[in-house]
């Protein structure tokens, strides 16, 4: 039984529980109240807040920041589904004014233009939980020590193509598969490895210092933390992962979903509940794709209702991810 | 004897281990309950939170609806949590969902605010004690019929019973602590013996 009183964070399992509730649902990306309230109607679990959805930042190019102030008011005035708002990477700032604002799940997101190229924000500082993206075992590994609430994989967002997607989720269950396989020392030289990102910054520091043969101590590296007390941090988090034999975090998919058929796919495959982003508003008929998506993800085995639900719906049209930049990368 | 939980959308899986756990102390085990058929042959049901609007709408489309409401006023007992009290309110003040009417209280959805504002207390309940709630982002009750009020938090009931029917705006799943499922699985083995 988990004894509340000595619990570090008594705020995680608000945090964590928000996320549950989320799950077997779609979240979808909105830019206006209208949409929020289409979305709302057609059964999304939540609506995620954002400027222009990930096919137009693409498209139009420029750097994709926060939601205008404005627009999220406008959106959390519109619906009774909880609201997430998208943050770039690293920006403190853009997550506090939008935490302020009341949203109530923030997305440290890749479709955004980072802000930091060094670290993502802290999650822990925040009251309210952060969603963030992962590509990979050790980047899941390392959100989750951030303190996100909640996973999905990045895939290539406004792209309706759903292999990146697939690809991040068999990497991460790769790593979880692997790591059930190792002893408790070679786990950590794991979760040395993993740590290994937070030290770029002193890295480069100490290199401009003192040249490539001297190293500085890697001690407050990451806020406050030196990397002995990080490794430690992610070892906890990987003996989690090993116990579970999943993430011990709400975990989503993301980033190409565009039809109905995609979306079952995404729970076939074990996630927990899928994002949607450009797939909605940018196919022929978003009410009815919206609807069709919710259906799909709660019945992802029911291939007849699938393949009703899917006819005559004109998905978005798709890129090939070998033609574009890839915003996963971010 | 089979315990439904209702796995349309939300947190089911911490529902169904919680059951799972107590199968050995009371002969009771989780069955997931996902579309129509899925209600045949269980004794009592759990219906978890997760988003209200999304739960009611999948319920109204698969017939679920008035099949639960059906069970219920024969005798079985369900138990909601969070979005599952909203879902059997007798008003929910919100067209967007409509209460199964099986328990005599009047919902605000939302009451203490948004996300920032969920909070963990302790509350005290009739027959059960105290207990750590988890409030996210819960409803209110704001009125009350016919039903026992179990437990209040600064006056405003947050556990209420009326006969089968036991509701909360809770969540007892999330703490690791089994005294509530105790208690319901307690009032589906009253009616299995009557």
């Amino acid at each position: 039984m988990v004894d509340l009183k000595s619990m570090k964070f008594g705020d995680e399992l608000l945090k964590r529980g928000f996320a549950k509730m989320t799950k077997g649902g779609v979240v979808m990306d909105v830019t206006n109240a209208e949409q929020a309230k289409i979305a709302e109607k057609a059964g999304a679990v939540s609506v995620m807040a954002l400027e222009r959805v990930p096919s137009d930042i693409r498209a139009q190019g420029g750097v994709a920041r926060m939601s205008d102030p404005l627009k999220v008011k406008e959106i959390l005035e519109s619906v009774s589904i909880p609201v997430m708002a998208k943050v770039r990477i690293g920006h403190l700032s853009e997550a506090s004014i939008l935490e302020s604002l009341g949203v109530d799940m923030l997305d440290e997101s890749e479709v955004l233009t980072p802000a930091d190229p060094f670290y993502h924000i802290n999650k822990r500082l925040y009251k309210v939980p952060v969603v963030c993206g992962a590509r990979t075992f050790p980047e899941a590994v390392r959100r989750i020590f951030e303190g996100a609430a909640m996973i999905r994989t990045k895939g290539e967002a406004g792209t309706g193509n759903i292999i990146e997607a697939v690809r991040h989720i068999r990497t991460v269950s790769d790593g979880i598969y692997i790591l059930n396989s190792l002893t408790n020392d070679e786990m950590f030289k794991v979760a040395e490895n993993i740590s290994k990102s937070y030290t770029n910054l002193r890295d480069l520091t100490s290199e401009d210092l003192y040249g490539e043969s001297e190293k500085m101590p890697y001690n407050n590296v990451y806020y406050g933390m030196d990397f002995r007390e990080i490794s430690n941090e992610i070892f906890k988090v990987l003996k989690e992962i090993k116990h579970l034999k999943r993430l011990p975090l709400v975990n989503f998919a993301a980033g190409g979903i565009a039809t109905p058929a995609d979306a079952a796919l995404m729970m076939k495959m074990g996630m927990d509940g899928v994002f949607v982003g450009s797939g909605i508003f940018k196919s022929k008929d978003p009410q009815r794709m919206a609807e069709a998506i919710v259906d799909a993800t709660e019945n992802y085995e029911d291939y007849k209702l699938l393949g009703d639900v899917s006819s005559g719906l004109e998905g978005m049209h798709g890129l090939d991810i070998a033609e574009i930049e890839k915003l996963q990368n971010r | 004897m089979k315990i439904g939980i209702l796995n349309v959308q939300g947190d089911v899986s911490e529902h169904f281990q919680m059951v799972r756990h107590l199968h050995q102390k009371y002969d009771v085990y989780p069955v997931n309950v996902k579309e129509l058929g899925d209600l045949q042959g269980i004794s009592g049901l759990i219906i978890p939170g997760g988003e209200s609007t999304v739960i009611y709408k999948i319920l109204k489309k698969s017939g679920m609806n008035d099949r639960i409401i059906e069970m219920a006023k024969s005798g079985m007992p369900v138990m909601g949590t969070c979005a599952g009290a909203i879902l059997l309110s007798s008003d929910t003040g919100d067209i967007r969902v409509t209460g199964m009417g099986l328990i005599g209280i009047t919902i605000k959805r939302n009451a203490y605010g948004r996300q920032i504002n969920s909070f963990i207390k302790t509350v005290d309940i009739k027959e059960i004690g105290k207990f750590q709630a988890v409030f996210i982002r819960a409803p209110g009750i704001e009125s009350t019929g016919n039903c026992e009020v179990m437990s209040r938090l600064d006056g405003s009931p947050v556990m209420v019973r009326e006969n089968n029917i036991l509701a909360m705006t809770f969540h007892p799943e999330l703490t690791g602590d089994s005294k509530i499922h105790e208690y319901f699985i307690s009032m589906v083995r009253t009616v299995e013996m009557e």
